[in-house]
């Protein structure tokens, strides 16, 4: 009997992995990942069958020099994989036809937790985040009809969006939909803290004193898991003239809102220099020594770092080797986030 | 190990008869609601929506001048703008909501001035609702297609929200490089929200939708409700509207009452 019944669970098993039938099922690579003891994502790819061919497509669209206006750079040349998708060096994106931009490329993960994108905000989903970057003038300066026909002209996107979406049909919601597969999996959550939180490796007494630091001074703003509170702060940073950037109140159009910035994600900060929304740091320590001696008290500036707030040379020598253990080299190495081409 | 190989077995099983399960409750379903559909297209039909433009009293041209109250010429060049979420309401009191209701009016395209709201219930109808611009729902769900395609250049990018409406043209009185106006508004939430919801009752007439015949409403658009009424616009002052601001939504307050009932053809 129990034989039998092991054959006819057999077949059935084998009737289930048919090869010849292939249905869009989420596969066990990309899959969406909620880490333990993280807040429920913003976007759960509602709308939005996270596949692999998906995510293919968009990696394959995040990486394709066809969005910009002469062919020239790719959402990749100013987001690289091993400045956790920030961009090395530069103070500022270089856009088409050598323009510079006005902010630093902030580096690309977690971004499902995201309530806004942009260091001011503007975008509010993130599947027209990629809008931004490719309609500005100072960066990719390209619009959706150019792209759409570049793409439609390309034999190898009619074979990736059939494969991702069933159609060669190409129109700009089904490349917004697979640039959110392709950005929304990058998920970073294997940094050297992270392990420390499960338990599966121990951090020095600096790193730990570090910690301290930070949950005292900083985590209000840089609040855990995300080490964001998605939130639009002054800073104190002296305004540059040269850009006069008002921030968020561009935005919002309200005054209460001039010269904030959204707080960056303090993950894999070791990798994102140059720091800030204008990239005016090159260092971590320059970073510290701002929030230890460099706050400017202009218009706005948040009111826990109007009264006298201070970092000594332990705390800052401390709370630097916490920040470096939040590094995800796991991330940075995944294969399936590089340059297919 | 022998019992863990039974238990896969019988969990490859269950997905199997699961997977089985919903793929047949699948084809079911779409059976009945083919059938469901076939007696609610019996009972119902359809009309044309025709929306005339005017400037004032005069049709409108576009790149033609027009002259303001206040002597101010303006010659506009493109005219665009969202209608959604249309409904009807008929003499019995219930309401018809159209759905997936976007549509983007172009003057330079008389094709998208007019055109059908299907599966409207027979019924006599005594008035229309509408929005003039896109809801906020749409606004903030991500990536659209159709009539709120982004390629269509009536989305902003940088601070993600539709151009409800767009106005663009030449006035003698605009300083601007080439004497150009632009008023691109839009705002779907917080004080300078720009969503305008219309009503406009058939006075005393009714929109028959039967089985023999496509009626058609037109309305009238009057673009000089965008200058005056109660913000009277001096061109040589308001040139360039392309945030949202005070500015915007007292352009959008202005064009709010832009559309009236003009004749029902049944």
């Amino acid at each position: 009997m129990k034989f039998y019944y092991i054959i006819f669970v057999l077949i059935l098993a084998s009737c289930s992995v048919d090869p010849k039938i292939k249905p869009k099922l989420p596969s066990n690579d990309i899959k969406e990942i909620i880490p333990e003891g993280w807040p429920q994502p913003v976007y759960r790819f509602e709308n939005n069958l996270l596949t692999q061919e998906g995510f293919e497509l968009g990696r394959e669209l995040f990486y394709e020099e066809l969005l910009s206006t002469n062919n020239s750079i790719s959402c990749g040349s100013c987001h690289q994989i091993f400045s956790a998708f920030a961009n090395t060096d530069h103070r500022f994106s270089h856009g088409v036809n050598d323009l510079l931009g006005n902010r630093n490329a902030p580096g690309l993960f977690n971004m499902n937790w995201n309530t806004s994108f942009m260091w001011d905000g503007g975008v509010n989903h993130i599947e027209t985040q990629p809008l931004a970057p490719i309609a500005n003038p100072i960066e990719m300066n390209e619009n959706l009809n150019n792209i759409v026909a570049k793409l439609s002209a390309n034999n190898k996107y009619k074979q990736l969006f059939k494969n991702a979406f069933g159609t060669e049909e190409i129109n700009s919601q089904l490349i917004l939909k697979a640039f959110a597969q392709f950005q929304g999996v990058l998920y970073s959550y294997n940094s050297k803290f992270d392990q420390y939180k499960r338990n599966e490796v121990s951090l020095s007494n600096e790193e730990l004193a570090g910690y301290n630091v930070f949950v005292l001074k900083c985590s209000n703003y840089h609040r855990e898991p995300l080490f964001t509170d998605h939130d639009f702060k002054n800073n104190g940073l002296p305004v540059d003239l040269t850009i006069n950037d008002f921030g968020r109140e561009k935005i919002t159009g309200n005054a209460n809102d001039k010269f904030k910035f959204k707080t960056p994600s303090l993950r894999n900060i070791a990798l994102t220099a140059p720091y800030m929304h204008d990239g005016r740091f090159n260092t971590l320590d320059q970073v510290l020594n701002h929030y230890s001696s460099g706050i400017t008290n202009i218009i706005n500036l948040d009111p826990i770092l109007q009264n006298g707030f201070t970092l000594s040379v332990t705390e800052k020598n401390n709370l630097k080797a916490f920040l470096l253990t939040l590094t995800d080299y796991k991330f940075i190495q995944d294969e399936r986030f590089k340059d297919p081409n | 190990m022998y019992l863990k190989s039974m238990l896969q077995q019988f969990f490859q099983l269950l997905v199997f008869i699961v997977l089985f399960v919903i793929n047949f409750s699948c084809k079911k379903d779409s059976k009945e609601s083919e059938i469901k559909d076939t007696p609610t297209a019996n009972n119902s039909g359809s009309l044309n929506l025709s929306i005339e433009h005017f400037f004032d009293t005069l049709p409108f041209v576009l790149n033609d001048q027009y002259v303001l109250d206040n002597g101010n010429k303006i010659s506009i060049s493109m005219y665009k703008y969202y209608i959604s979420n249309v409904s009807l309401t008929a003499e019995d009191g219930s309401s018809f909501n159209e759905t997936e209701s976007y549509h983007l009016i172009n003057a330079e395209q008389s094709s998208s001035c007019l055109f059908n709201i299907a599966k409207v219930p027979f019924k006599k109808y005594t008035s229309i609702s509408f929005t003039i611009g896109v809801d906020s729902t749409r606004n903030t769900s991500g990536a659209q297609s159709g009539a709120l395609d982004p390629a269509l250049g009536m989305f902003w990018t940088w601070n993600t929200g539709y151009i409800m409406a767009k106005l663009e043209g030449i006035s003698q009185q605009s300083s601007a490089p080439g004497n150009s106006v632009a008023f691109h508004i839009g705002g779907f939430k917080g004080n300078f929200n720009a969503l305008k919801q219309v009503t406009i009752p058939f006075t005393n007439k009714m929109i028959n939708v039967t089985s023999s015949s496509i009626p058609t409403l037109i309305l009238k658009n009057n673009i000089k409700e965008w200058f005056i009424n109660p913000t009277s616009l001096d061109l040589s002052f308001t040139i360039n509207v392309t945030m949202v601001n005070s500015t915007s939504k007292s352009i959008a307050d202005n064009y709010a009452d832009m559309f009236s009932f003009k004749t029902i053809q049944n």
